[in-house]
């Protein structure tokens, strides 16, 4: 339904050369850290903010200069931006009021809105007396009832707190799938990202990054961004040479599956990407099947209960070590040292300070060149899309705001 | 010891309070009652707080109703003219200047142009010129166009001196309200003028009403140039139809009577206050955003 081609930029770019076609009824994820350029991207789409070049088309309609009041898309603001000086009800009714609707159908549709939302007894008080979360469904009613082309959210969780957002998601997962409308999501909360999206937009410094279902991009991240963006804990990455079919880490070599070895064959030093479940402590797993085994000392246990997070420092090599720093950065962390994380079964007696045999799985390692960011082991049928360079392009792009 | 000292500070701001109080309004009670004064007892060297006898004869007189003390037969017909004037020249120049002030402050709040800050350090500069420099060549340019003792020839100047103070209350109440509402009832499907007549006006409500009030202050009680621009009753202003209640004898001015037409002019500016003081109130935008 949106064909977007677009470029921006006042002497910063934003926004580079993104496209992105969103299906209809489609949930469509834009994510990245901060300044990424996903909120701008939004604003772009409802006519908030101008578009340099490029074509923003809905339907087969361009868009571009149309204000926003034409353009029929409904939007929900990361504080929501209700009305202070009405009441609920008029703050739903509001679109309707402006586009003239009769006074009975906007009774109709304000009374249907708030029923979906469970809104009903607050209908006659001010947006200045309600709690965030009902707030919150104000502003999606004022979205509901314009029966607009699509939905367009901006963080709208992000001033909620942990246990509401969770409540929220959900509520927000089953009005779109029974309005089955298009919807646009902007958010820096992977989890989010994950549990909502039918397809997810990673976008970083302006530049899409990969387009693919959530599933695509945990099994199989395009870049070391993408890599380190999504999943929590993070993708550890760590200095690898591959010989032959084995790949030497710091703490051991560790057996490829031969595709995957042929792939980085005579490429010298790569970057490793390991995600801590694929580690396992080598005394609770009974099935060792593919992987190996390698002897480290651990240096803090956190036992949660269902399964333990061990770290496990390694130092670096200074060709590496840069790269990694850098990512760190990209992805708002503040990472001290490099270290690797492990997530072991809750049965796992591991002490910290102590030296435990690590069982880790090769199959399922990515293994990236370190220069460009790209990942050589990719499986390009179950990846979206991946824009070719998108790493490298990025950091060209100064870092910006929004 | 700390109840001591609680009941300590409580008596202090008690104190505090009256002493205020006293200060204030002292002089308003001793107009009242001066109103209420017959001018045997104002005229007499030693005029005690509270009236001998109390009598209404003085509102009589300028407000013209009963019998009217021989010699001020022609007092209320030029101080209810005088009154008019003021009402209406005060209630127009307010208008005019709130509507002006509220879309120069809306573009001075909203949009970035060049000679933003000469705008409004030239506006702040025309609010710190003393108005009886003007005086003079208003005066002049004023008889030269015709409106020497007219209505606009008081509107324009008093417009014009508030305006500047109009402007910058008023854009500091609109750059307080979040953007972001303006852009959801755009998306809502508004027009820029939609959006800034039923969602930015609204929020900025108590400063339109701050500045209303101070634009009708200043043209109620605006004397200098009542008096310079206006010769006749056609267009002079209370304030300065006050300055002609001589009566007969000029050592010994119609106290009473001036007193009373103080009080009658006050009322009003009480009344205002009193009707607006809650819609200025500010704190209407809580709730708008996350709290």
């Amino acid at each position: 339904m949106v064909n977007i081609v677009k470029q921006y930029g006042d002497g910063f770019p934003a926004v580079n050369d993104v496209s992105i076609d969103v299906q209809d009824g489609e949930f469509m994820i834009l994510v990245g850290p901060s300044g990424c350029g996903k909120s701008t991207l939004l604003r772009m789409i409802v006519g908030l903010e101008d578009i340099t070049s490029g074509d923003m088309m809905i339907g087969d309609r361009r868009v571009n200069d149309l204000a926003p009041r034409d353009r029929n898309l409904a939007m929900v603001f990361q504080n929501y931006a209700l009305y202070p000086h009405l009441t609920v009800y008029e703050n739903i009714a509001f679109p309707l009021r402006l586009a003239k609707a009769s006074d009975e159908e906007v009774d109709r549709k304000v009374r249907d809105a708030a029923k979906t939302l469970e809104l009903e007894e607050h209908l006659e008080r001010k947006p200045g007396n309600l709690s965030g979360g009902q707030r919150q469904r104000v502003a999606m009613g004022r979205a509901i009832v314009r029966e607009a082309d699509a939905f367009l959210f901006d963080e709208p969780l992000s001033n909620l707190d942990a246990k509401l957002r969770g409540q929220m998601r959900t509520e927000i997962s089953r009005l779109q799938k029974r309005l089955g409308i298009t919807t646009v999501y902007v958010t820096h909360d992977q989890t989010e990202a994950m549990t909502l999206g039918d397809r997810v937009a990673v976008l970083k410094r302006g530049v899409l990054q990969q387009l693919a279902t959530p599933r695509e991009l945990y099994e199989n991240p395009g870049n070391l961004f993408v890599a380190g963006f999504i999943g929590s804990p993070p993708m550890n990455f760590l200095p690898v040479t591959v010989e032959g079919t084995s790949a030497k880490l710091p703490f051991g070599s560790v057996e490829l599956p031969p595709e995957k070895a042929a792939k980085a064959e005579g490429k010298g030093l790569l970057m490793a990407g390991i995600r801590p479940e694929h580690f396992e402590d080598a005394s609770v797993k009974s099935d060792r099947g593919a992987g190996s085994t390698f002897r480290a000392r651990v240096d803090v246990v956190e036992w949660l209960g269902n399964e333990t997070y061990a770290y496990i420092p390694f130092e670096a090599p200074p060709e590496v070590e840069d790269q990694l720093r850098q990512l760190e950065r990209d992805l708002d962390g503040e990472a001290l040292h490099t270290q690797l994380v492990v997530s072991l079964d809750g049965a796992s007696r591991i002490r910290e300070g102590e030296e435990a045999e690590i069982w880790v799985d090769g199959s399922k390692m990515h293994l990236f060149d370190p220069a460009t960011g790209d990942n050589l082991t990719v499986d390009r049928e179950h990846a979206g899309r991946i824009p070719a360079h998108a790493m490298e392009e990025a950091q060209a792009q100064p870092a910006a705001a929004g | 010891m700390a109840a001591a000292n609680a009941t300590r500070n409580k008596v202090g701001t008690w104190i505090g309070f009256v002493v205020i109080l006293v200060w204030c309004l002292l002089p308003v009670a001793w107009i009242v009652s001066l109103s209420f004064k017959g001018p045997g007892e104002t005229a007499s060297g030693s005029p005690q707080f509270l009236p001998k006898t109390w009598t209404l004869q003085n509102y009589r007189d300028i407000l013209g109703f009963g019998t009217v003390t021989p010699g001020q037969e022609n007092t209320h017909q030029d101080f209810l003219d005088a009154l008019r004037n003021s009402f209406g020249i005060a209630a127009i120049a307010t208008v005019l200047a709130v509507i002006f002030a509220t879309l120069a402050a809306y573009a001075i709040a909203r949009l970035e142009f060049k000679g933003k800050r000469l705008v409004l350090s030239l506006a702040l500069a025309i609010a710190m010129f003393p108005v009886v420099a003007l005086v003079g060549p208003l005066f002049d340019l004023w008889r030269t166009l015709h409106l020497f003792n007219t209505w606009p020839g008081l509107i324009i100047p008093y417009m014009s001196f508030t305006l500047p103070l109009a402007i910058w209350t008023l854009s500091a109440f609109f750059r307080e309200i979040p953007w972001e509402m303006e852009q959801a009832a755009q998306v809502d499907g508004a027009t820029s003028w939609q959006a800034f007549r039923k969602v930015i006006v609204p929020l900025a409500a108590p400063g339109v009403f701050t500045a209303a009030i101070l634009t009708f202050f200043f043209a109620w009680n605006e004397f200098v140039l009542a008096i310079s621009l206006t010769s006749t009753t056609a267009s002079r202003t209370v304030p300065a139809q006050l300055s002609f209640f001589v009566g007969p004898d000029p050592f010994n001015p119609p106290y009473g009577l001036l007193a009373a037409s103080s009080v009658v002019v006050t009322v009003p500016i009480i009344i205002i206050v009193l009707l607006f003081q809650r819609k200025i109130v500010a704190g209407l935008t809580s709730g708008a955003v996350k709290g």
